[in-house]
């Protein structure tokens, strides 16, 4: 999508304005070659993707990929009440908003430290967190629920919360900490001299500087929490408090096949957020291709 | 920007010093104190459990209840060495790790972002656009897709049959080859980006150099590019290793570990035995293998990382 636009690559401008100046016969067969290769890959990977936009507005249900034989919001409007949709994704919304809040302010706070001073437990934790954020969630999954059951957390939304938070948090402080360093300390010191504390120098020097980092970071963080469905799942039983990704999993064990289409709908309704959110978070990256980066370290 | 990093280290505490204050313990206690939220966080929601994993991991513990719990020593990991289903739950992990992300994504992503490099600019936004809308989708819906598109009646066979070629019920005879495709299909975004990245960053005069001395794509591609990016692709394996080690979403919606156990893999193998069989301890033992490999291959990615200023 934009992702692609920006990246200055050399081939760009040997592709665009010009079919290649410096050997103009012997590259074109291959370079054609390429696109029809990489144009049967996007086929192949859009079909899933195409059956369910067909599904969501077709009158029929039906697993093969073909054109609906009549366009029909029937399946959105049979969707579109309070328990199936708005409910679930008002209860994603909780887990999801409240847990990304928590975590992006935890790891602003964290980072801070982290970033600028220097000490002997610095290193040891930095690995820590480096370390933890390779941990497979999965496993922790079952001792958590032990835990959550001793201390009476199961089925608690703000329990669930904090365990969303806390599993994005290594991440997260690992990103922010890496965007902080990029923010330089000449400004900080002379807020300093004016007699700013920590705080004040966090808050009104340091995040305005490294606005776009707190945007990724926050994106991120709430697209991660978006599509996890162990967590609800194990964490939350009323039916009432279930997320949207959980309800997706009931939805598609409860029923026939009949109600494929409803499925369809209700699926590209859940998934519209964080796409959106993609492309936001892929116009700030200028491209997508700098997450890679930050990843490197 | 790195390069201005090291510097507040050093004359950070100065105007803070020099305004009379306290002392270098007790300063630097104070400059820890933002961290404390996330440490928090971190030892009671993450540190925690683990600790109670390897706790539980050794106890009967079953899902009534914690009142009947007794230490019972190793039996757990005895019993899971004898287990048929715990090695074929293994063995089919190992499968969808090699497989899905060792072979399947890595290779795909490298493949793909070599290619776009010559590509025309519509066609490598096209795939772009494509590969990353199936990695943002939810891990659920990304499972139902898939579900149908290799359902029996699914997409699929729809298109083997207008190629004339065998169709069979993919969901069947071969779910673990569906999972480990749909896990291409779903996670390749990851290792593309991280791949254009890193081809991005190769320097062009390297590329050239080679060019001239008359070395062709190929030899331009394993003689140069490939060993310039070796880094990223260490990088990338061990990152995509540890995500697929933990894909549980994809499979359940999918198969769920079925038919019988032929897509049972170890995160799914581990719910059925806590939540299913009841077994809390037994499940928390195979957990703690899990836990285990995944911080093996951690701790080798963070040696390969190395923290850019110590």
């Amino acid at each position: 999508m934009a992702a692609v636009a920006t990246p200055p690559a050399p081939p760009v401008s040997k592709t665009v304005p010009a079919p290649a100046p410096r050997r103009p016969r012997r590259v074109r067969p291959g370079r054609l070659a390429i696109n029809l290769v990489l144009i049967a890959v996007s086929v192949l990977y859009v079909l899933p993707l195409l059956w369910m936009v067909l599904a969501s507005v077709s009158d029929t249900n039906s697993f093969r990929l073909k054109w609906p034989s009549a366009l029909t919001l029937d399946n959105f409007d049979a969707v579109l009440n309070v328990d199936t949709t708005y409910r679930p994704m008002l209860n994603s919304l909780l887990l999801c908003g409240f847990g990304t809040a928590v975590t992006v302010v935890a790891s602003v706070l964290c980072a801070y430290p982290l970033s600028r001073y220097r000490s002997r437990v610095r290193r040891p934790f930095l690995y820590t967190i480096l370390f933890s954020t390779g941990l497979p969630i999965t496993a922790v999954m079952i001792p958590v629920y032990s835990m959550f059951v001793q201390v009476n957390l199961i089925d608690s939304m703000p329990g669930t919360t904090l365990f969303l938070a806390a599993s994005a948090l290594p991440f997260g402080i690992w990103l922010m900490k890496n965007f902080m360093d990029g923010v330089p300390i000449v400004l900080e010191e002379a807020a300093r001299i004016d007699g700013a504390n920590t705080m004040q120098v966090l808050w009104r020097v340091v995040l305005p500087l490294m606005r776009p980092g707190v945007v990724v970071v926050t994106i991120f963080t709430f697209i991660g929490m978006w599509g996890n469905f162990f967590v609800p799942f194990i964490l939350l039983l009323s039916p009432e408090k279930l997320p949207a990704s959980v309800s997706v999993f009931t939805f598609l064990s409860a029923h026939d096949r009949t109600q494929y289409g409803q499925l369809s709908a209700f699926s590209l309704l859940y998934s519209l957020p964080v796409v959106m959110l993609y492309l936001l978070l892929a116009r700030k990256l200028g491209g997508g291709f700098a997450l890679g980066g930050a990843l490197k370290g | 920007m790195t390069t201005l990093a090291p510097a507040p280290h050093g004359t950070g505490g100065h105007p803070r010093r020099s305004r009379g204050a306290p002392a270098p313990a007790v300063r630097s206690l104070l400059r820890g104190l933002p961290t404390v939220p996330a440490v928090v966080l971190l030892a009671v929601f993450l540190a925690g459990p683990i600790a109670y994993c390897v706790y539980y991991a050794f106890t009967d513990m079953q899902l009534t209840g914690a009142a009947g719990t007794h230490f019972v020593g190793v039996d757990n990991f005895t019993r899971a060495f004898k287990d048929t289903d715990f090695l074929n739950a293994m063995w089919l992990t190992l499968l969808f790790v090699v497989g899905s992300a060792v072979i399947g994504q890595n290779t795909l992503g490298l493949a793909l972002a070599v290619l776009m490099q010559k590509a025309t600019q519509p066609v490598r936004a096209l795939v772009n656009g494509v590969v990353i809308a199936a990695w943002v989708l939810p891990e659920v819906v990304a499972g139902y897709l898939m579900y149908a598109f290799f359902y029996d009646q699914g997409s699929l066979n729809s298109l083997l049959d207008a190629a004339h070629l065998p169709d069979q019920n993919w969901l069947y005879t071969t779910p673990i080859l569906a999972v480990c495709l749909a896990n291409v299909w779903r996670g390749t975004a990851f290792s593309l980006m991280v791949f254009t990245a890193a081809i991005n960053d190769v320097p062009q005069e390297l590329v050239e150099a080679a060019e001239m001395d008359g070395a062709g794509p190929w030899q331009r591609l394993w003689r140069v590019v490939l060993p310039v990016i070796r880094p990223s692709i260490l990088t990338n394996l061990m990152l995509i290793t540890l995500q697929t080690l933990s894909v549980f979403g994809l499979i359940y919606t999918m198969t769920r570990g079925g038919p019988g156990n032929k897509s049972e893999t170890l995160p799914i193998f581990m719910y059925q035995q806590a939540f299913q069989n009841s077994l809390i301890g037994y499940g928390t033992a195979i957990a703690l293998v899990l836990l285990v490999v995944g911080a093996l291959f951690s701790v080798v990615y963070i040696r390969l990382l190395k923290l850019e200023d110590d």
